[in-house]
């Protein structure tokens, strides 16, 4: 018996060392034991684990009837916070939506009459776009209705000569290569996203920065492709360059409108209705494994610290245009906005509501008021860290660049410690966290 | 499988471990697992990972995903491609850390790669002189890639006891449009699919001397199931230690096994594979630029090395389900935890000491067995003939659907579902498979649905 409790108790310390949020929300249940065991029936616990787990399971059945309820009072904040969560996301797909058609219109306008106003404008209307996409980001990461086309949408980063031949690189493009693919359509470019592999990709917002901005060889500015690829020649090679970025940019809109229409209200049988009839205690732990996921593995993780350690470009999130810092920022005033429940678009859409961390402060006062002000200190952290990115990557650890890149992933790191502190406190079960509703 | 009835003993009086499973846990990978059932399942981090890993870990993430150049390019980090290749990225074909797929019908391979050999001493796979030990099915242009593979299946009907019918189908493999000649006469040829990556520092980090205890070479039991350990060639030190990685063992720790992968399948070289995969009598492909020597750098390695150890392992999910409870039941009974080890034990790894010793539950046992003549590929690997595989661990199997969008299972994609793979199984696993066709239709199916929570 001895043996299993100081086992138990070393599963968990290994568990506390560590970070990672998902795992937080899957490991309750045991961690709940031992925790018990600590506070003094530690043989019984023991007793109870050891004759529990040789008929049945010790990590849901024997403890199952103590699994956290919600009282009344928090029940109905967390059903406000989460009226308010689909709200932000509708208002935010609506908005990336609506920007992505007028990015659309400006494409359109530059392939009819290619100059550099049009292609100006184009890039404005991509940078406009990307605003209310990148604070919509906190709705990944569960299998909701972004995850199912994500990967179509927003996949970086992009090996370019995958879409198009580059200098140096004796690889042929999917527009170069008439050969294999006599005909662009988007069914062709949807059926090649991916298709070697996760930066072989063919569609989404960063294929279309490609197209406009060009590679990114200066180090004070963005790419600078010239409005002339869009000028027909002989070779037809800037017809299908411009086929292949309105088909980009029509294959976004559709996604786009198509997550936006889940998240639509009064639609009996969308993902919204389904989301919002869920048990408030599981549709929570949804928006919080997507707050967790978006703070840590990756903004933290893999657009921070990859391009910090490697200092390569082609680490940055927006590297043709140079836009990563605005994406960044965006990405963390998404997760602030769902915490504190409130939404500010490019469109009409305004939304003020019950946030989730003001659902968190109900059951537990400190930590919701910690993990909305770790959030908020987050955004700043993110926002200060100078552009343009692929510069503040470069240089001595004592650079300011990178001085502030390391600020704010330690920011996001604690934020993300916090939020699998509020998936304790709320006892969240995997199963809850994974199931679809 | 000697060691299992003293092991089994050992666990029950210690922790109370029934048969050889231990009861329904959740936590696959102990405290590496993830409540993770999304399609993002098989590519998260272990908690335990120290922050300068955690950092490690992401880079290695960005390496793995990307799409390598040909030399000579601008990005110098990231060029070496070829001459000869199967994929550019190690994603092409662990998508999302997942698990590859046969070419659809009519379609060359492009996931999953074929091993030819010659027959040679002590069973060390002696390539074939003209295309080596490996198809490449793509190659830089200028280059002739080597050969395209298709695949062709026969239809082999069966049945269960309760006189339900199924169908298996038994591949074939084709080589068309030979870059470089005729092939060896009586060429051996291997396929293997990309297995998913979840949980490997884990199966790294179990200790030599209980995978030794587990074996049993010459069934001293009796119970018809006779694992044994590989011996490969450990190339930095250049001694044989046992294997564990790979379908066949060939590849004793997890960062040779990538290097032999990033070598062979997508032509990038590294200290420990300094020489590129082509033959000298490959022309086309000798006196091409490289992308340095080696073109895989050591810190890029070892992030690599860190990543592919780190990657945790999905918990289960809908264990609370009877149907999986006598599933799991039916599991250990059968005998399929025979080989399908479902606990076992970590040690600290010497360069990832943060690992931390605990049990973990990947329903292996490392060792090679002989699978029976239907799965054989007739083509050795070191100590294992053409009979033997080695068992591949379950855990997050019931996920690939999720995460890859596809359920083919085995070392070649034949079976095209769990039921399938399980129906393949002979050889050691004979009366396991054939007490399992002699259930009932429900019983099957909790076996089936245990998988399914895996």
């Amino acid at each position: 018996v001895k043996q299993v409790v100081s086992r138990c108790e070393a599963a968990t310390d290994a568990r506390a060392a560590g970070l990672q949020f998902a795992s937080e929300l899957q490991t309750q249940d045991t961690k709940r034991m031992a925790l018990e065991g600590r506070a003094g029936a530690l043989g019984l616990v023991a007793v109870l684990l050891t004759l529990g787990s040789c008929a049945k399971r010790p990590s849901a059945g024997t403890l199952a009837g103590s699994e956290a309820r919600l009282s009344d009072a928090e029940s109905s904040t967390a059903r406000q916070a989460l009226a308010t969560y689909a709200s932000i996301a509708y208002a935010g797909y609506s908005d990336s939506a609506m920007t992505a058609r007028t990015l659309l219109a400006a494409i359109d306008r530059l392939i009819a009459a290619p100059d550099a106003a049009a292609l100006a404008q184009a890039r404005s209307a991509w940078l406009l776009a990307r605003k209310p996409y990148q604070r919509t980001e906190v709705f990944r990461f569960y299998d909701g209705p972004i995850d199912r086309v994500e990967l179509r949408v927003n996949t970086w980063p992009i090996d370019e000569s995958y879409v198009e031949a580059e200098v140096g690189n004796p690889r042929l493009g999917i527009i170069d290569d008439t050969r294999a693919y006599p005909e662009l359509t988007s069914v062709l470019l949807s059926s090649l996203n991916a298709k070697e592999g996760e930066t072989s990709i063919s569609t989404g917002y960063h294929v279309v920065e490609y197209l406009l901005w060009g590679k990114d060889t200066h180090p004070d500015g963005p790419g600078d492709r010239p409005f002339t690829d869009y000028v027909a020649g002989t070779d037809g090679r800037a017809a299908r360059r411009g086929r292949y970025l309105r088909l980009a940019a029509e294959l976004l809109i559709s996604d786009l409108e198509s997550v936006r229409d889940a998240w639509a209200p009064d639609r009996p049988g969308n993902y919204r209705a389904a989301f919002l009839a869920r048990r408030p205690i599981e549709a929570l732990a949804l928006a919080l494994k997507g707050m967790g996921s978006l703070s840590g593995p990756e903004l933290a993780g893999e657009r921070l610290t990859v391009a910090y350690e490697t200092k390569a470009q082609e680490n940055e999130h927006s590297c043709f245009s140079d836009n990563t810092v605005n994406d960044l920022a965006d990405d963390a005033l998404g997760i602030e906005n769902v915490c504190r429940g409130r939404y500010e678009g490019a469109g009409r859409a305004v939304v003020h509501g019950t946030g989730v961390c003001d659902a968190v402060a109900i059951r537990n006062a400190e930590l919701g008021a910690r993990l909305a002000s770790e959030i908020s200190a987050s955004v700043e952290k993110v926002r200060s860290i100078p552009a343009p990115f692929d510069q503040a990557i470069l240089g001595a650890d004592t650079a300011p660049g990178r001085v502030a890149i390391q600020s704010a992933v330690s920011a996001l790191e604690r934020q993300t410690k916090s939020l699998a502190e509020v998936a304790a406190l709320y006892d969240v079960r995997s199963s809850e966290a994974s199931r679809q509703p | 499988m000697r060691a299992v009835t003293t092991l089994v003993l050992t666990l029950t009086l210690l922790g109370c471990r029934k048969h050889s499973a231990m009861p329904h846990a959740t936590e696959s990978g102990g405290s590496a697992t993830v409540a993770d059932a999304t399609r993002d399942a098989f590519g998260q981090p272990s908690g335990w990972l120290t922050e300068a890993h955690r950092r490690a870990f992401f880079v290695g993430n960005s390496f793995f995903n990307l799409n390598w150049l040909a030399a000579p390019a601008s990005v110098v980090d990231r060029d070496g491609l070829g001459p000869l290749f199967n994929a550019r990225s190690c994603s092409a074909c662990h998508f999302k850390d997942g698990r590859s797929r046969p070419p659809d019908l009519g379609a060359p391979m492009s996931t999953m790669l074929l091993r030819v050999s010659v027959p040679g001493p002590h069973g060390a796979p002696v390539g074939d002189p003209v295309y080596g030990d490996q198809i490449q099915g793509s190659a830089l242009p200028g280059v002739p890639p080597e050969a395209e593979v298709y695949v062709d299946y026969t239809e082999v009907a069966g049945a269960f006891d309760d006189g339900e019918r199924y169908s298996l189908r038994k591949p074939r493999y084709r080589l068309e449009h030979l870059g470089y000649g005729a092939v060896s006469p009586g060429l051996l040829v291997s396929p293997r699919v990309a297995p998913a990556l979840v949980g490997l520092g884990l199966l790294e980090a179990v200790p030599e001397a209980l995978l030794e205890r587990l074996a049993d070479p010459d069934d001293r039991d009796h119970d018809g199931i006779s694992g044994r350990q590989n011996r490969v060639p450990d190339v930095l030190r250049g001694t044989l230690v046992p294997g564990r990685f790979g379908w066949k063992a060939e590849q004793p720790s997890v960062v040779q096994q990538s290097s032999a992968a990033f070598v062979a399948d997508l032509g990038i070289t590294s200290s420990l594979f300094p020489a590129e995969n082509h033959t000298p009598n490959e022309e086309a492909c000798r006196d091409l630029p490289n992308g340095g020597t080696p073109e895989l750098g050591p810190d890029i390695l070892a992030a690599i090395g860190i990543y592919a150890r780190a990657l945790a392992v999905p918990a289960r999910r809908n264990v609370d389900d009877p149907l999986v409870s006598r599933g799991e039941d039916l599991f250990g009974e059968l005998g399929c935890a025979g080989c399908h080890v479902p606990t076992l034990r970590t040690a600290p790894l010497a360069d990832i000491p943060e690992l931390p010793a605990e049990d973990i539950h990947p329903y292996t046992d490392l060792l090679l067995h002989d699978l029976g003549a239907g799965l054989a590929d007739e083509r050795p690997a070191f100590e294992a003939d053409g009979r033997e595989w080695r068992t591949p661990p379950l855990w997050g199997m019931g996920l690939v659907k999720k995460v890859n969008a596809h359920e083919f299972l085995l070392h070649d994609g034949r079976a095209r579902n769990a039921m399938e793979a399980v129906l393949w199984h002979d050889g050691e696993a004979a009366s396991a498979r054939a007490r399992f066709t002699a259930l009932p239709r429900a019983e099957r199916q909790a076996l089936l649905a245990f998988l399914a929570s895996l």
